[in-house]
């Protein structure tokens, strides 16, 4: 992107620490927990993230501990209580705010060529929100657990459960305004604080992805707030909408729950997907094939996903006419991230692959995001969900997208963004041994569990029929390489910090504003804003220079 | 921090992230106003489940819809629509740069929401309260409701969920209110800044138009006829 | 957020109109036009006192298109999430027809 700031000579860059950058600026504590920096609170949220990410695999542990004997390990009521705090800490405090509020906080300014984001403060109160809601839930944790689900379902959770359904409630409540906050303030950043010549059409995709993500927090998280608002309302009373004693239906909850919940797994995955397309091109020094059809199925994605809640719905007793809309609708949303998929593919075709651990990230993506959205069609389809609806396909269909997807999706943005954040090279030999272990741990894990869902086991089931045990236990194998794999990155990026070899402006080669500024780069970003001329992506030698 | 961008003064009200103070402002009511879009969500949210109940339960919601002060209700639509007019001269006041206006439309706006708030507790939900129609709270249901009696309950779940949700509202804008009132005493706002006001009327205005459609959902819509055929 | 002042007699103009709604909404609920044509009166008058608050007191007669497109894009969610729980709820007792080659399979039963 061209750029009216005089770019550093490469070989003769000052060393990070001689030059004031956003994280030596001040060093007090105050510095920190005060900031209005977006930068210095995307990293306040890495931590908070990641320190979630691991309390939520904790549970996961314990589950897949459990699963290696038929007969189980734990009682079924602490069974129930895992499951749910995995669930909950996984979906709300990690996978929802992930990408969003670390890389999006991180780069939504400086991709759009804006000193911060539209409301600086609200990005810190949203931070802390998180926080609260989090001491809420992890309050809820340790005082006895939810036993729910992380879906709450009625009339459950609302009258006969005894577990800490209201704190943990009270805890995702809180958290929800953090995401509401965030996609309020990149909204509105995203629409009027472009730099000047950046049109909509010239944007990177990881901000079309951020925009259609901050759309559906917009619409959807409110919904879910006042869902658990009256859930705690009734606990509280005795008497509430959900209650079948007075007339409550607790589908209504259900439809209430998964107008948000549906929407929120696109949360999950749109920022992936936008993450994707920025190391894709990086990695092959190739535009991206279909700017324009990737850019609006962000968009069509975060529409659609809004019509599609009732296949959760498929078997409580939902109208067959409603179920029949929802599944076809639900087909339709997977037309537009099967275009996208074809797009990165097409963008690798001819380029110039080079397979740091970003990359490799990246392909485990396409692979294991395919598979996680095939899987989805068949629980799509009315008639075949009957059968897997309540299984492990449910379980294994999630995780690959989820994990394979997101998780990695997120790895690889962390990996290939981390030199301009901390100005700092991780070690590539290390982090590309991470992705495999991560890829083979993945696939051991969760590949089994199709053939578990398929053959009929059930889902949130602390013991199960003998002849499952092979598969269960080839599952739990593999949770344990893929806990390694989580590992070793935690080791070597805390390390680069310290240890790790100065990184340039752009050590990828990579095109993006972003890439312009020092590693790390000012308080201000930009000394001044640039102005844009060309397209995104623009790397030379394509065929696709005659258009984006 | 100095932004090295901008080469010219700005007032001291302009934030640095932003180009210039059009710029800032501009932001600053889009902003409001997505944040607006959630908190119709969020209501929506109960006014759809109340349609849902309603369409279920039509003539236990018509029961109690009709035990509702209609009196109240009305005078409080007047009072919030009063609100509202008096929040917007505020505003105006601030474009002519006349702050002891500004002060009396501000104080006039909290006086019309107290007494909203004031008629609501002291008088409605005392009364429902003493008539045992408050679920949770001592609701008795009576025989002459028949067999619709059983969901009437669900009703008044929703009139109190939904007026309470309404009336939370109230509270924090009054709050935001009385903040401001101390800010404009102190002729923060004149014709070049106004923002706060801006924004905090976009807030009211949309409380008032909760109202606007909770008081005929609620109150309007039970049978409570006067004039024409029996019910 | 425009530049444009809202002239007084506007502001009041409005006022007085909602005030007319606010009378003429309470009158008609005393009248009986049945249950379905009282509620559809009620929610036309409460929308178009929602559309003087919203277009006047809310200035977004003079705001720009991204202002009115944000507000109707929350409406219109709103509304599907109304309608596509209500197609749910209203919905659920309706039994399928059985049609075409289902039909043979209780013919089939009772014949052996």
């Amino acid at each position: 992107m061209s750029t009216t700031v005089i770019a550093e000579i490469p070989g003769h860059e000052l060393p990070s620490e001689s030059r004031v950058n956003y994280l030596n600026v001040d060093h007090s504590v105050k510095s920190w927990l005060l900031t209005h920096d977006h930068k210095r609170i995307a990293l306040l949220y890495l931590i908070s993230i990641t320190l979630m990410f691991f309390v939520g695999g904790f549970f996961a542990v314990l589950m897949r501990l459990n699963l290696i004997e038929p007969t189980g390990l734990v009682a079924p009521e602490t069974y129930n209580k895992l499951f749910s705090m995995h669930g909950i800490i996984m979906v709300f405090f990690f996978l929802v705010p992930s990408i969003p509020a670390t890389l999006g906080n991180f780069l939504v300014p400086m991709m759009i060529g804006a000193r911060d984001l539209a409301f600086p403060r609200i990005n810190l109160l949203s931070w802390y929100i998180y926080i609260i809601g989090a001491a809420f839930t992890m309050y809820a944790v340790i005082s006895g657990g939810v036993d729910t689900g992380w879906t709450f379902y009625t009339p459950y959770s609302s009258t006969f459960s005894h577990s800490q359904v209201i704190p943990a409630a009270v805890g995702v409540f809180i958290t929800g305004f953090s995401s509401i906050l965030t996609g309020l303030n990149f909204v509105v950043t995203i629409h009027k604080m472009r730099a000047p010549g950046l049109t909509w059409f010239r944007l990177p995709l990881f901000i079309w992805s951020m925009y259609a993500t901050s759309v559906i927090f917009i619409l959807g998280t409110p919904v879910i707030a006042i869902t658990l608002f009256l859930l705690g309302l009734e606990r509280l009373l005795h008497i509430g909408i959900f209650d079948p004693a007075i007339g409550g239906d607790p589908i209504l909850f259900q439809h209430m729950f998964w107008f948000y919940s549906h929407p929120a797994v696109y949360i999950m995955i749109l920022p992936g997907m936008g993450v994707m397309s920025e190391l894709i091109t990086a990695f092959s020094r190739k535009r991206i094939f279909g700017y324009t059809f990737v850019a609006f199925s962000s968009l069509a994605i975060a529409v659609i996903s809004f019509l599609v809640w009732g296949h959760h719905m498929f078997v409580t007793g939902q109208s067959v006419y409603a179920g029949l809309i929802f599944s076809v609708l639900s087909f339709l949303v997977a037309i537009p991230s099967a275009i996208k998929v074809f797009n990165w593919t097409a963008t690798l075709y001819k380029g110039s692959i080079s397979y740091e651990a970003p990359m490799l990230y990246a392909l485990g993506f396409i692979g294991l995001f395919t598979m996680g959205g095939l899987t989805g069609l068949f629980l799509a389809s009315l008639a075949t969900d009957v059968h897997l609806n309540g299984t492990y396909f449910i379980v294994a269909h999630f995780h690959y997208i989820m994990v394979g997807g997101a998780v990695m999706a997120y790895l690889g943005g962390l990996h290939f963004w981390w030199p301009k954040i901390t100005g700092r090279l991780y070690p590539d030999g290390w982090a590309r041994f991470a992705a495999l272990v991560i890829f083979v741990g993945f696939n051991l894990t969760f590949f089994p569990q199709f053939v578990l869902g398929y053959l009929g086991m059930p889902r949130r089931y602390a013991v199960y029929p003998a002849e499952f045990q092979v598969l269960n236990v080839m599952s739990s194998a593999g949770a344990s390489i893929l806990g390694v794999g989580y590992v070793i990155p935690l080791i070597y990026f805390i390390w680069s910090f310290k240890y790790g070899p100065i990184a340039g402006p752009n050590p990828w080669g990579a095109k993006g504003l972003e890439w312009t500024t020092p590693s790390p780069p000012p308080t201000e970003n930009f000394e001044e804003i640039p102005i844009v001329t060309e397209q995104a992506y623009n790397y030379a030698g394509t065929s696709e220079s005659a258009h984006g | 921090m100095a932004d090295m961008a901008v080469h010219h003064a700005q007032p001291k009200e302009f934030q640095h992230q932003f180009e210039d103070m059009e710029q800032q402002r501009d932001a600053g009511t889009f902003g409001m106003w997505v944040f607006l879009v959630t908190e119709i969500m969020f209501f929506g949210g109960l006014f759809g489940a109340y349609i849902v109940y309603r369409s279920l339960y039509l003539p236990s919601f018509e029961i109690g819809s009709r035990l509702l002060k209609v009196n109240f209700g009305a005078t409080n639509t007047v009072i919030l629509i009063a609100s509202s007019l008096t929040m917007a001269l505020s505003i105006y006041a601030a474009h002519i740069n006349r702050k002891n206006l500004q002060v009396v439309f501000l104080a006039l706006t909290m006086l019309l929401g107290g007494i909203f708030l004031f008629l609501k507790f002291a008088f409605e939900w005392t009364a429902d309260y003493h008539e045992h129609l408050i679920p949770g709270f001592g609701f008795i249901v009576r025989p002459e409701w028949g067999a619709a009696g059983y969901h009437v309950p669900m009703f008044f779940c929703f009139y109190f969920f939904m007026t309470g949700l309404h009336a939370l509202h109230m509270i924090i804008g009054f709050g935001i209110l009385a903040v401001l009132l101390v800010m404009a005493w102190r002729g923060r706002f004149h014709s070049e800044y106004y923002a706060p006001l801006e924004s905090t009327g976009l807030y009211w205005h949309f409380v008032d138009i909760v109202w606007i459609f909770l008081f005929p959902l609620l109150y309007l819509i039970g049978g409570r006829y006067v004039i024409g055929g029996g019910h | 957020m425009s530049d444009y002042v809202v002239p007084l007699k506007t502001y009041v103009a409005v006022f007085v109109a909602l005030l007319f709604l606010t009378a003429l909404t309470t009158g008609v609920a005393f009248i009986d036009l049945g249950s379905e044509l009282n509620t559809i009166a009620a929610l036309t008058i409460a929308v178009i006192k929602a559309l003087l608050v919203i277009l006047f007191f809310m200035h977004v007669k003079y705001s720009p298109g991204l202002t009115k497109m944000v507000i109707v894009g929350g409406f219109f969610f709103l509304a599907l999430l109304i309608a596509f729980t209500l197609a749910d709820e209203l919905t659920r007792t309706w039994s399928p027809q059985v049609h075409g080659w289902s039909m043979l399979i209780p013919m089939l039963h009772s014949r052996f």
